[in-house]
């Protein structure tokens, strides 16, 4: 008896011993796996910028940067080519003016209305409901403008054009109403309700609490959201290569077509642009003025969240 | 207590044996089929080793970039029956090409127009001895929307006059009086296109196209944008717009002689002018004692109406490829 129970504890003193040694080679490994993680994307991100700097500057040695921000014509495949990035931009913040116009009114209602008004029971039915806009393929947005959009716009403006600016810029407000609604909700409800018990206190109703006391309390958070969601709308692809044609402009008219920068990237690749030419490298040129366009915005979005927060 | 927990582990055991003997059915079953996908595989392969001998080597093609479509589906599907016959095919243009064949430096030569005195001239002095076959025609389509109840026939002039780089017309009206003061949208494929390049020779004489043309590589844009408005104008291959009829209305074209309306028939007799062509393949003979070089040929004969189909051409009809056929024969 006494024989056995020593051979058992000494035996279970082996097992702590490798048991320990194992735990510590894997507080040691996994650390590092998890470093190696996060060192892919940030590598993956600085990956994408070169490219995009080295392949812009290729590009730029055959065309002049003065003529690529100024020139108002974008034709590319002329006999005189003309690279002016201006009719692009034009299309895009159209488009984006257009979205913004429609999901910040819904997204900001629908913020308030469920961080304020809505019972818990009626939170928890609204907000995946309202989630599901957000998971909606991009492509099905783009059909859904060309096919259901366009034809019941022309009902009320007769002169639209099959291909234009309104329908796909409504779409994409739809499509970002999502994002301002939860991002805003969130800061709403983030605000203390001790704020909200001292108004309430002080006899205010339940709208004057809402737009008077709590929004402004969230606004960083709100403006951020504005900010972010103008960037995925500039950055949007499909809804604007299926439902806003093919033409580059200048000229302000959402019933006309347009181009957008994204929407041009989609008709070059789709093409058989030669590996090299100058219509190649335009790619990477306009791919890097989105990116500094989303660029801006995002850090933009940032400052407004740290610059203007409130402290409770 | 203890018996409780004795019971549970019991439990346990049942069911992870249970999990145990499915993940072994599932093993078994996987085996199963993989045997089976080895030897259908093995019996096809076996049909195919008896159904065609093993060629090799490379056939250089060139020539005109209208007929390059066609046959770059040819050589990708013969790719498919004979993996090692390299046919790759350039794009110099039907005059570049035929300055590559006529010194025997090609074996084929794309054309989308019949040889010229000069060509020929320079071939005979250099001993190549050729055979000219017809692969398909090219026919362009100019369509409006269904809606559109007053363009009839438009004139070559007309054509030109709307389509050109720096053109004035903006409506309707513009292009005739009598017609009503509706914007015309301008619907075009990308320059990428062959169908650009015919339309670029014939309409634009070698100019360039307005800029507010919509242009896309993608056909059914240009039925959605050319059947979406009243004012919509637009072109493509025959076959596309015989596919969607539906939508679009056709436009009879007045080169001089009348409005002629593009079908089948006025295309492959040549009254459709200037917007159908054959489309030409010339074959050096010398070539042809090549095994490789003859099979290819056949193969493409015997496919080239329906991938010609398939890339927006109109295929002749099955008693021109039996000439065809009667000529490969009678080269050899």
């Amino acid at each position: 008896m006494e024989m056995n129970r020593e051979k058992s504890v000494s035996e279970l003193i082996a097992q702590n011993h490798s048991k320990r040694s194992l735990l510590k080679f894997t507080e040691n490994a996994v650390p590092k796996f998890l470093l190696v993680c996060a060192v892919v994307s940030i590598l993956t991100t600085i990956g994408i910028v070169f490219t995009l700097l080295f392949e812009t500057f290729t590009f730029f040695k055959t065309v002049s940067f003065i003529e690529f921000i100024t020139s108002k014509e974008w034709h590319p495949m002329h006999s005189n080519p003309n690279f002016g990035i201006l009719p692009l931009v034009t299309g895009t913040l159209l488009v984006t003016a257009i979205a913004i116009t429609v999901a910040i009114p819904i997204g900001l209602g629908a913020a308030i209305y469920l961080s304020e008004y809505a019972s818990e029971k009626m939170r928890k039915v609204i907000k995946p409901v309202l989630e599901v806009l957000a998971g909606v393929p991009t492509i099905v947005y783009g059909f859904f403008a060309l096919t259901f959009v366009t034809p019941m716009l022309r009902q009320v403006v007769p002169d639209l054009s099959i291909y234009n600016a309104l329908s796909p810029g409504i779409v994409v407000g739809i499509m970002i109403i999502p994002m301002i609604a939860s991002l805003s909700e969130d800061a709403m409800s983030s605000v203390p309700n001790s704020i909200r018990q001292g108004a309430y206190a002080l006899g205010a109703t339940k709208l004057e609490v809402a737009i008077k006391v709590v929004l402004p309390a969230a606004l960083s958070g709100v403006i951020a959201s504005f900010v972010l969601a103008m960037s995925r709308a500039i950055g949007e692809t499909m809804i604007v290569t299926v439902a806003g044609g093919a033409n580059p402009t200048t000229a302000i008219d959402v019933t006309s077509a347009i181009q957008t920068m994204t929407a041009y990237i989609v008709q070059v690749s789709l093409g058989d642009a030669t590996y090299g030419s100058t219509v190649y490298y335009s790619i990477y040129a306009v791919g890097m003025t989105l990116f500094v366009f989303t660029l801006v915005m995002n850090v933009l979005a940032f400052f407004i969240s740290r610059k203007f927060r409130e402290e409770y | 207590m203890k018996k409780f927990k004795r019971s549970m582990l019991a439990l346990t055991v049942v069911a992870a044996l249970a999990l145990a003997t499915a993940c072994g059915s599932g093993e078994e079953a996987s085996k199963g089929n993989t045997q089976t996908a080895s030897n259908s595989s093995q019996a096809s392969e076996q049909k195919e080793e008896k159904k065609e001998e093993k060629l090799s080597g490379t056939i250089a093609i060139d020539g005109s970039s209208t007929v390059f479509p066609i046959l770059e589906a040819v050589s990708e599907e013969y790719n498919q029956v004979q993996p090692n016959v390299k046919a790759p095919v350039g794009v110099s243009g039907t005059g570049g090409g035929f300055k590559r064949f006529v010194i025997g430096e090609t074996d084929f030569s794309n054309a989308s127009r019949p040889i010229k005195e000069e060509e020929a001239a320079l071939a005979k002095e250099n001993g190549i001895e050729y055979i000219e076959l017809k692969l398909a025609f090219d026919g362009l389509s100019v369509v409006v929307s269904k809606d559109n109840d007053f363009v009839d026939y438009l004139t070559v002039e007309e054509l030109n006059r709307m389509w050109v780089d720096g053109s004035d017309i903006v409506t309707w009206k513009d292009v005739r009086p009598e017609w009503p003061d509706i914007k015309i949208e301008f619907f075009s494929p990308g320059h990428d296109s062959g169908t650009y390049d015919y339309w670029n020779e014939v309409v634009l004489k070698k100019t360039d196209i307005r800029k507010d043309a919509q242009l896309s590589e993608d056909d059914n844009v240009l039925v959605m944008g050319v059947a979406g408005g009243k004012g919509g104008v637009g072109y493509f291959g025959y076959a596309y717009y015989y596919e969607n009829q539906d939508k679009l209305k056709v436009v009879a074209i007045d080169n001089g002689n009348g409005p002629i309306v593009p079908t089948e028939d006025s295309i492959n007799d040549g009254t459709y002018a200037p917007l159908s062509r054959p489309m030409y393949m010339y074959v050096n003979k010398e070539s042809l004692k090549r095994p490789e070089v003859l099979d290819y040929l056949t193969f493409l004969n015997e496919h080239v109406g329906e991938l010609a189909l398939e890339v927006g051409y109109i295929n002749m009809p099955q008693s021109d490829y039996d000439k065809n056929a009667e000529i490969i024969k009678n080269a050899k």
